[in-house]
């Protein structure tokens, strides 16, 4: 009996464990939106012969967002036809990569994009419960994770002059039951909050109208209510996620495509190169630690771990004390970069637009430790759980973890 | 209004009651009220709490009677097709899952009913080919000129390979059957292809009759749009066009003069076709066009630059954006042509960005239907 009892608490355990190591990947750079993961990943893989590559799948449209990771699914968005006018989400098992559902829908908006980019631009995000998927002709799709549709709103058939031809990047979040959506442009230029649930309005903040990529980041106020920070080129506002009220705004020229991070009570945001911001305890407009302009980012999204501030400006990666700015170290890479990389045991991980993966190792210097091809242009953040990396490519959708 | 917590709660809870009336008493609505409720989802969320209800009970529908929800379809609601769509696909699903015989003969029956939506019908098309791939080929060699533009181009796409292989061995054949699948072709890269592999074999294609782009125009410029402010201007172009009639410009006085572009995509160079490369400038082009009926058409106008479309003195399109790409059929605008004598005004709004990206003034303007077949003016050279 006492063995018995013994073997049950072992494999609750373990199951609670197993539990708490499956830390979902279901937003835009991750769960704080600062995209580092606690996990061990292969330092090469192998597209050819099929080292470290789990399982590739392949995918029904191009796509330059990224795979989220909840639950026991992989979800992933594309877009096909004539006019990218075809919309896709697709789940596809974790474990053995196979297709678990696929839901397809048609555009209400406008489609036209760049050719590097693709209607499947935005990241989609889950709260565990809902995904909720995005695209440039701004269209958002609510399903369970089952695939039931349990809403679908035509952002850009409700707001006509909603649409940039260059094509719209910018990824939802959520924040807690309100899904925000940042849709700027050189029309109807506005921010969103949705209610979750019933897909309906909660509230609409004009915008300057002014093409903009970035992406909205939520966050938790210790009174319970979010707040949603929302970077445009005129500056970087801070609104009530429930309402749309602001809170407070920092007018500062900001860049266009990056999106800000927040981390404990410091907010990093591309302006001036970068910017550090200092939350403080009444919630007014917090102060600017300081503004390095050495550490200019293009495209990528500024990453921080420990004192370790990463920033990616143009094809070269910088090492910066985020605690002054200083800066600590740069290495040069092969390429055009569009992801934002993500850290993970000490190495940060580069995908640029040829294909090519580089991973390099970081401490006291940056060190390139592996350079190879994947095959296809890879312009999405990948997604991390365990010890597994999953990352879209122009066609397909790869899990790459150590057999 | 004053209450609209109540007002929302007692609408919730109403619907929650009918919902569980329904589900005891065993009470099966009838598809076609559930896609009706459907069909009635509005702009902003509005209608979603009924629909919500009624997908629910669609995704319960028996896959044989997967037809139904289909021809609930009506592609003149973008919104609600696509929850429709959902519908569909997850009845099918879960059947396929759990591997029930799935509906081949009756998809196939409704996809051979070209009175049914498009959008449904090419639905259907998709899951038969992933039901039952072997069909695709019978199917799509008989869907050159299908309603369904998405049906229609991966019928091009296999007619053209097709071609393409006899044109070593029967160049003749291939051109003929190549200058039949252009006829057919309404998305932009397949009339390219279409026409590079006729051209190689020696035949001619006239580009701008087959997209309907407008050639001839009349044009005059520059007026002032310094801080892009002249685009909400009424220059006087606006309220009547007077062509020998000298008008002022943005620095003196301009004319109005007659350009026809060589363009095989009727673009109007302005950088070009202008005495000078302006910048925070407007420029005004004006044709007529002969129909020989009254009639409902699309004007698509291709555009980098701010821009505005009168028909008749109507405005039917305005579009204040500054070089964010451009393509052929960019913007597209629904209008009434009388018959006889229509005439077509457009404002080109350049602004004053100096990158060299943001350089273009130009506009490229066609007539058609909405499936994109050029409507053809009746004096058309």
């Amino acid at each position: 009996m006492k063995m018995m009892i013994s073997t049950i608490l072992t494999l609750t355990l373990l199951v609670s464990y197993s539990t708490c190591q499956a830390v979902d990947w279901a937003d835009f750079r991750g769960p704080s939106g600062n995209p580092v993961h606690d996990g061990t990943l292969p330092l090469d893989w192998d597209s050819k012969d099929g080292k470290n590559v789990s399982w590739k799948a392949s995918l029904p449209g191009r796509g330059v967002s990224s795979p989220i990771a909840v639950s026991d699914l992989v979800v992933v968005t594309a877009s096909a036809g004539a006019k990218q006018q075809k919309l896709f989400v697709v789940a596809f098992d974790q474990l053995s990569g196979k297709q678990r559902w696929r839901r397809s829908f048609w555009a209400t908006g406008r489609t036209y994009t760049h050719p590097t980019s693709s209607n499947a631009a935005p990241t989609p995000v889950s709260d565990g419960e809902y995904i909720y998927a995005f695209y440039s002709s701004n269209d958002l799709v609510c399903l369970d994770l089952q695939g039931n549709l349990m809403w679908y709103r035509g952002l850009a058939h409700d707001y006509p002059k909603a649409g940039n031809d260059i094509g719209m990047a910018s990824s939802p979040a959520i924040a807690g039951d309100v899904v925000v959506v940042q849709i700027e442009n050189q029309g109807d230029s506005f921010a969103s909050g949705i209610d979750r649930l019933s897909g309906e309005e909660l509230w609409r903040l004009p915008r300057d109208p002014r093409a903009n990529w970035s992406s909205p980041v939520a966050y938790r106020e210790m009174d319970g209510t979010y707040t949603v920070l929302l970077q445009s080129p005129s500056g970087l506002n801070a609104v009530d996620a429930k309402t749309g009220n602001q809170r407070w705004t920092k007018q500062l020229a900001c860049g266009n495509i990056t999106s800000p991070l927040k981390i404990g009570d410091a907010i990093y945001f591309g302006s001036g190169g970068t910017t550090k911001l200092k939350l403080n305890d009444k919630g007014t407009t917090p102060e600017v630690v300081w503004s390095e302009n050495r550490l200019s980012a293009n495209a990528a999204s500024p990453i921080v771990d420990g004192d370790a501030l990463y920033i990616l400006s143009g094809s070269i990666i910088k090492s910066a004390n985020n605690k002054t700015g200083e800066l600590n170290w740069q290495v040069r890479l092969k390429g055009r970069f569009w992801a934002t990389p993500i850290l993970s045991n000490g190495h940060l991980y580069f995908f640029n637009q040829d294909g090519m993966v580089q991973i390099v190792k970081v401490g006291e210097r940056g060190e390139v430790v592996a350079e190879f091809e994947v095959g296809e242009a890879v312009l999405g953040t990948p997604a991390a759980v365990g010890n597994a990396l999953y990352f879209r490519s122009d066609n397909h959708l790869w899990k790459i973890s150590q057999p | 209004m004053r209450y609209p917590f109540i007002k929302r709660f007692l609408t919730m809870f109403g619907l929650i009651i009918s919902f569980v009336f329904i589900s005891t008493s065993g009470y099966c609505a009838e598809i076609s009220d559930l896609t009706k409720t459907i069909n009635k989802i509005g702009p902003k969320g509005a209608g979603h709490a009924e629909a919500r209800m009624a997908m629910a009970e669609l995704s319960k529908t028996d896959v044989n009677d997967v037809s139904d929800i289909l021809a609930g379809f009506d592609s003149r609601n973008k919104l609600a097709v696509n929850w429709l769509r959902a519908a569909v696909d997850t009845v099918l699903d879960k059947a396929q899952q759990q591997g029930k015989e799935m509906p081949v003969d009756a998809l196939r029956e409704f996809l051979a009913e070209t009175k049914y939506d498009s959008n449904a019908r090419r639905v259907a098309y998709e899951w038969l080919i992933q039901i039952k791939p072997e069909l695709r080929q019978e199917i799509l060699t008989s869907s050159l000129n299908d309603p369904s533009l998405e049906i229609r181009r991966e019928a091009i796409t296999n007619a053209v390979e097709a071609a393409v292989k006899q044109k070593t061995d029967s160049p003749d054949e291939a051109l003929k059957q190549l200058k039949s699948i252009l006829n057919s072709a309404r998305d932009i890269d397949q009339i390219d292809e279409v026409t590079q592999q006729i051209e190689t074999l020696g035949g001619k294609v006239d580009l701008p009759t087959h997209f309907g782009f407008l050639m001839n125009w009349n044009l005059i410029g520059p007026f002032d749009n310094s801080g892009t402010k002249g685009f909400d201007v009424v220059y006087a172009p606006e309220a009547t066009v007077e062509l020998d009639k000298a008008l002022e410009g943005k620095s003196g006085n301009i004319k109005w003069f007659a350009h026809t572009t060589e363009d095989r995509y009727g673009l109007m160079d302005l950088n070009v076709i202008m005495p000078e490369k302006y910048k925070g400038a407007i420029a005004y082009a004006h044709t007529t066009f002969q129909s020989d009926k009254e009639q409902e058409v699309d004007v698509r106008l291709g555009c980098i630059n701010g821009n505005k479309i009168w028909i008749n003195g109507k405005l039917i399109t305005s579009n204040h954006v500054y070089h964010a790409n451009t393509s052929i059929d960019q913007y597209i605008a629904r209008a009434k042509l009388n018959k006889g004598n229509n005439i077509i005004l457009v404002k080109i709004a350049q602004n004053e960005q100096e990158e060299s990206w943001a350089q273009r003034w130009q506009f490229q303007l066609r007539i058609c239907d909405e499936s994109g077949t050029a409507i053809l003016a009746a004096d058309r050279n």
